[in-house]
């Protein structure tokens, strides 16, 4: 029974002549083998550097903000750079996984479980930023509205900065349970293949006793369509509501309506250059080249350049703003602390501007899409490029405010800002390592539908049938 | 707890299983469930099984979310604490469109996946029957609740000349965990076979 005819043009999504068992085969072993040596270095750099992170926080937990170097003027530095940073490379995972699906993108199903656990640890990542930039975490609890014993004292519910605690919030929630819900038909393949009583108990409690009922399947694909329509808004408004932390302020550069577009499509932009950096050592170092191939890698390359491009619009349209509305302190952001390649931030404006509008546009040529190390090499540079741009909106806006008097000295971060920075890419990386090696890194029981309809085995088949079948389907319309 | 009397049979491709589906219903068993290791389209259809209504509980619990953001800032800020922000109105509802959007995200959210798996049952530490443990790899199970008339070897014989590919009988406590909630919802009466 075929229940979706595809053009025979189109690469398979699946190649090397798969049928059902060796997918699980070549997707489930890799957590039943041993970790390699390799993985262990990983692991334990990963782990080395959250330790560092978690001193580097301790250091500004007990001596105070006054460990980094914020100043009067530059109140958001570092911390907030990646706070920004973080969440948008969260956003590729919700795109692929959601936006994709409503799509009806048959080639997300290589990628999207690893771009989902990606997006739960980049925001777990960026959580720990405005907590510990609080100063006195441990009253980090006020943020949330509850009945307290000061009136009750309430939030301040048309503030940006609490929209963002629910945003942020909810969205971690939203994407946790929709990975999760994903995961456990595939837990459960892990349980019912597992040779050690150990791995049994582990997986079969993880699998939430899962026996791949056809009405558990018909209500899990209904969840799943429902999350991607709810978690598809979500996504938008997530770095919509992150845009408004600036947008809704008066300070030039930041008083600008284009911020929610612009945000949106940079976030989009750094995390599929995440998920290129990720899914091209994942793919070598599991062997998944059959699962992940370089239609996978292409079609990212294409997002990358088109929201590259999209980002490279509104930064034009910044500047162009800068002069059409004639307001000397946004003309003075734009134009000098920004634009001016000899400005004390003049650098980052024009590292941000080489490395996310220029270089991306490497990829309108197809060899350079399906060029591994261009698309590692440049996966890197965009998110370099990205942090720039943070770090640019941040603080080529802050340190020269509207009184010259109040302007700041040169701010460089301290070694607990570099530190705390650092530390996030560990906890990233530790709990990347983990995912990797533990869970199954494809979604299984979604590659086995989409093998069906688009694998390399099907295909060939079907290049026998396509002949007879258009005759077919010609007789029938004739009458 | 009663003991039940299944005969399992497993088929390999879909290809098969659908035909399969319909012949067994034709002929009168009583289709207890299919174990697949994915979601096949269309067996749910081809098995009888109704729409599920996940999706309006679904709906349901997002209005609950909109209605408890909106309800309960609408009171802080009017009636229990009316903070005066720069002489603006206290009734401020754009503003308050952003957190009400993610509550609703948020009730809905959670509210369909803990419905979904109280209605699937499914928990840490539930143990379920498994009348195959290739269900989850590469096998698609059909599993027949025998009655005291079912001659189980026929049952057999009938299932592999519709090309199953192994064939078993097995006794399995008959309580949720076999899926009693599923039971209800498949109407053996009604043979209108769409799908095959």
């Amino acid at each position: 029974m075929h229940l979706k005819y595809e053009s025979q043009l189109r690469e398979p999504l699946v190649t090397g002549n798969k049928n059902y068992h060796q997918v699980t085969e070549d997707i489930i072993s890799p957590i039943e083998a041993k970790p390699t040596k390799l993985w262990y270095v990983g692991f334990y750099i990963a782990v080395a550097l959250l330790m560092f992170g978690v001193y580097s926080v301790y250091r500004e937990v007990t001596y105070g903000i006054g460990q980094w170097n914020l100043n009067k003027t530059i109140g958001w530095g570092w911390d907030i750079t990646n706070f920004v940073w973080w969440v948008g490379i969260g956003h590729a995972g919700t795109l692929i996984s959601a936006i994709l699906l409503l799509f009806r993108q048959g080639w997300r199903t290589g990628v999207n479980r690893a771009a989902e656990a990606m997006t739960i640890f980049a925001v777990m990542c960026a959580g720990q930023f405005p907590i510990f930039h609080m100063g006195r975490v441990w009253m980090a609890f006020f943020v949330l509205p509850y009945a307290n014993s000061r009136g009750p004292l309430w939030v301040n519910f048309n503030s940006p900065l609490l929209w963002d605690v629910f945003a942020i919030s909810t969205y971690f929630t939203v994407s946790l349970l929709f990975w999760y819900s994903g995961l456990i038909p595939d837990f459960a393949t892990v349980r019912d293949r597992a040779k050690t009583k150990l791995r049994q108990k582990l997986y079969g409690t993880a699998a939430f006793g899962w026996t791949g009922s056809t009405k558990h399947w018909q209500r899990h694909e209904s969840l799943s369509l429902v999350l991607a329509g709810l978690s598809t808004p979500l996504v938008l408004s997530v770095h919509t509501i992150v845009s408004f932390d600036f947008a809704t302020s008066v300070i030039p550069g930041w008083h600008t309506t284009i911020f929610p577009p612009y945000f949106v499509a940079g976030a989009i932009f750094s995390g599929f250059a995440m998920v290129q950096s990720l899914m091209l050592i994942v793919r070598k170092v599991f062997n998944l080249q059959d699962y992940i191939t370089l239609g996978h890698i292409e079609a990212m390359n294409k997002v990358i350049v088109l929201t590259g491009s999209i980002v490279g619009i509104a930064y034009l349209t910044e500047l162009f703003m800068g002069w059409y509305s004639q307001n000397k302190y946004e003309g003075y952001t734009f134009w000098y602390s920004r634009a001016y390649l000899f400005s004390p931030y003049g650098w980052s404006y024009w590292g941000m501007m080489t490395c996310n509008v220029l270089s991306p546009q490497i990829f309108w040529f197809r060899k350079m899409r399906r060029n591994l190390f261009v698309t590692f090499f440049m996966s890197v540079i965009v998110n370099i490029g990205m942090w720039f741009e943070r770090f640019v909106i941040i603080v080529t806006s802050l340190y020269r405010d509207y009184l010259p008097s109040s302007w700041s000295v040169y701010y460089s971060p301290t070694k607990y800002e570099i530190g705390f920075y650092l530390g996030t890419f560990g906890l990233f990386f530790t709990c990347f390592f983990l995912f990797a090696k533990y869970f199954p890194v494809i979604a299984v029981a979604e590659i086995k539908y989409v093998l069906k309809i688009t694998g390399d085995s099907y295909k060939e088949e079907m290049g026998v049938v396509e002949v007879k079948s258009t005759e077919e389907f010609a007789h029938e319309y004739a009458h | 707890m009663a003991k039940k009397k299944f005969v399992v049979g497993c088929f390999d491709t879909e290809d098969v299983l659908f035909p399969a589906v319909k012949k067994v219903r034709t002929a009168g068993y009583k289709l207890h469930d299919i174990y697949t290791p994915f979601a096949v389209h269309g067996l749910d259809h081809a098995m009888g099984l109704r729409e599920t209504s996940l999706h309006t509980a679904g709906f349901i619990y997002g209005i609950t979310g909109t209605t408890t953001a909106l309800s309960c800032i609408s009171w802080i800020f009017t009636k229990d604490w009316p903070l005066n922000i720069g002489g603006k109105p206290h009734f401020a509802l754009p503003a308050w469109i952003p957190i009400t959007f993610e509550l609703t995200v948020l009730f809905a959210a959670v509210g369909m996946v803990l419905t979904f798996c109280y209605l699937c049952q499914l928990a840490p530490f539930v143990k379920k029957h498994h009348f195959h443990l290739r269900a989850t790899d590469d096998l698609f199970v059909m599993v027949i609740e025998c009655t005291d008339k079912t001659n189980t070897n026929d049952l057999e014989v009938f299932l592999k000349n519709s090309g199953a590919i192994e064939t078993s009988f097995q006794i399995a406590e008959s309580d949720w965990w076999v899926g009693r909630y599923d039971n209800d919802t498949i109407p053996f009466v009604d043979s209108n076979i769409i799908g095959a």
